[in-house]
């Protein structure tokens, strides 16, 4: 479980950019943190894994302050994948990048190369194993990123925008994929500004803006809640902007994907014969 | 390929299928600066790229990238806006109205004397488009462009693209993975995959099976009706935008 209690955290010499911020993830939540740019996202989740120190109030994974652990014992439960993964890769070969913690944590040879193996083949990053990572394009860059996280199998992970450059069929492997996590118990936290994915998703949406909670709750109400979305720079899903233009017929704009509006409006329909 | 002055084209494919690689060629960033091997023959504004180098190609062919905080480099917005203009040797004069019109048609002019480091992404990104349009370029290549802003902004960014092309005429080249937001804007979806153009021609046309074989993300409107089909209604068109779509819709669901 993460919890924070009246968060608060400034850069050396700057404004405040967590103003006070209340939240508790329970373990095997899926929660999809949004916001304009520069709402705090990714300052939030860096308390997380004891990256940043909140400046007042407190951090708690799994009960323990963050204050009284450091990050080599907090990212070994709290799994960190960074939006741009050339802040992260620096290994000469695949391979030698996701190796690289299990050493550090005193895993053996043996079990290296197995978990190695799995997660680039779950990835489909395998054919890489022996490539450079800076050879590769910038969506698979990212995969690398995650592999090197999900190796060590931490037990909450958090991905920092992992849509991005990603193209459609990467999205949809990227989306069973999390699911497939969630339901081996794991806490998988996502800050995206992808309204489409999380629609396809439908997380625990946490909404930030300017550093302050701005909305907490499920993926199809705050998705249509127009005021929200303004305010934090979103817009609609494609599908919750035609339901919303349907309403009068009677259609949910609740509804925000393809397959929920297909339900509906097959609903409507049938109740018009 | 052929694309004829003031189209507006969206560029899609699967990851690693050469969308990126074409956009580095349109400006002559190859084969001038990467190496590699290079066939064939491609003419941007009248200009063969192998005959003329990544600056003076730079005139007539602008490119923007994902990430604006590798396009800016300045102190202030006005001075990476003035930089292209400067390079191409003109006077203070045409300098000054360039970068000021570049400003004003982009929205940021109340931003001029900023730094980048201080402005949104979607300010950065508006910065990194006027310094391209200060060059008064014929062709805006731009690479995914909005990837890195909050989706607001990254429809304030597609309007102020479109009006490039609507009002000044400038030939759009945008590569976007995201059909969902661009399909309205664009006169010509062109899909690649393994390096090759496998479909061209018009977003209606384009969007059909074999681009979902593909592993082209159609836009939601368009699988909706997909699925709708499937279940037996019957449409007149396969609609590609929010409001084509509810037009379709209205008229099925009217008593």
């Amino acid at each position: 479980m993460i919890q924070t209690e009246d968060l608060r955290f400034a850069y050396p010499s700057s404004l405040e950019v967590l103003r006070g911020i209340d939240l508790t993830i329970n373990d095997g939540e899926f929660v999809a943190i949004m916001g304009e740019n520069g709402a705090g996202k990714t300052t939030l989740v860096k308390t997380f894994n004891g990256l940043l120190m909140p400046t007042a109030g407190r951090v708690r994974v799994d009960g323990v302050d963050t204050r009284e652990s450091s990050v080599a014992k907090l990212s070994k439960d709290v799994g960190l994948v960074f939006q741009n993964p050339d802040h992260q890769l620096f290994s000469e070969t695949v391979r030698e990048e996701l190796a690289f913690s299990l050493r550090n944590f005193g895993y053996g040879e043996e079990t290296i190369e197995r978990r190695v193996t799995t997660i680039l083949e779950t990835l489909d990053l395998a054919r890489y194993t022996e490539s450079s990572p800076f050879v590769l394009s910038g969506g698979e860059r990212k995969r690398v990123a995650l592999a090197a996280v999900l190796v060590w199998n931490p037990k909450h992970i958090i991905l920092d925008e992992p849509t991005i450059g990603q193209d459609y069929q990467q999205k949809d492997r990227l989306r069973n994929f999390i699911v497939q996590l969630n339901s081996q118990g794991k806490t998988v936290i996502i800050i995206t500004h992808d309204v489409e994915f999380v629609a396809e998703c439908r997380p625990r949406i946490v909404l930030l803006s300017k550093g302050l909670v701005l909305g907490d709750g499920p993926s199809d109400d705050l998705l249509s809640d127009e005021q929200l979305l303004k305010k934090a720079s979103l817009t609609r899903p494609q599908i919750g902007e035609l339901m919303h233009k349907l309403r009068d017929f009677g259609l949910p704009d609740t509804a925000i994907n393809a397959y929920s509006a297909e339900h509906a409006i097959l609903q409507v329909l049938g109740r018009k014969r | 390929m052929d694309v004829s002055p003031g189209e507006f084209v969206v560029f899609t494919g699967p990851s690693g299928c050469g969308k990126t690689t074409i956009c580095r060629c349109l400006n002559g960033l190859i084969p001038n600066f990467y190496s590699g091997d290079f066939f064939g023959e491609l003419v941007v504004d009248d200009l063969n790229v192998k005959e003329h180098t990544t600056a003076e190609m730079a005139a007539h062919v602008g490119l923007v990238f994902q990430n604006p905080e590798n396009q800016l480099f300045s102190l202030s917005i006005e001075r990476d806006v003035a930089f292209g203009p400067e390079n191409m040797g003109l006077s203070r004069e045409e300098t000054r109205k360039r970068v000021d019109w570049a400003l004003e048609v982009t929205g940021i002019t109340a931003l001029k004397d900023k730094p980048p480091y201080e402005l949104s992404g979607g300010q950065q990104q508006r910065a990194a488009i006027a310094a391209v349009l200060a060059m008064q370029p014929k062709v805006i290549v731009l690479d995914e462009p909005t990837s890195f802003l909050d989706p607001r902004s990254a429809l304030e960014i597609l309007e102020v693209i479109s009006n490039l092309n609507r009002q000044l005429g400038i030939t759009i080249i945008l590569v976007e993975h995201r059909l969902d937001i661009v399909s309205k804007h664009a006169n010509r979806v062109i899909v690649m995959d393994d390096g090759r153009i496998v479909l061209d021609g018009d977003p209606r046309d384009v969007y059909g099976e074999q681009a979902r074989l593909i592993g082209i993300g159609l836009p939601r409107v368009t699988t909706l009706f997909n699925l709708l089909r499937k279940e037996g209604l019957e449409f007149s068109q396969t609609p590609i935008t929010v409001d084509e779509a509810a037009r379709e819709l209205r008229k099925m669901l009217s008593p």
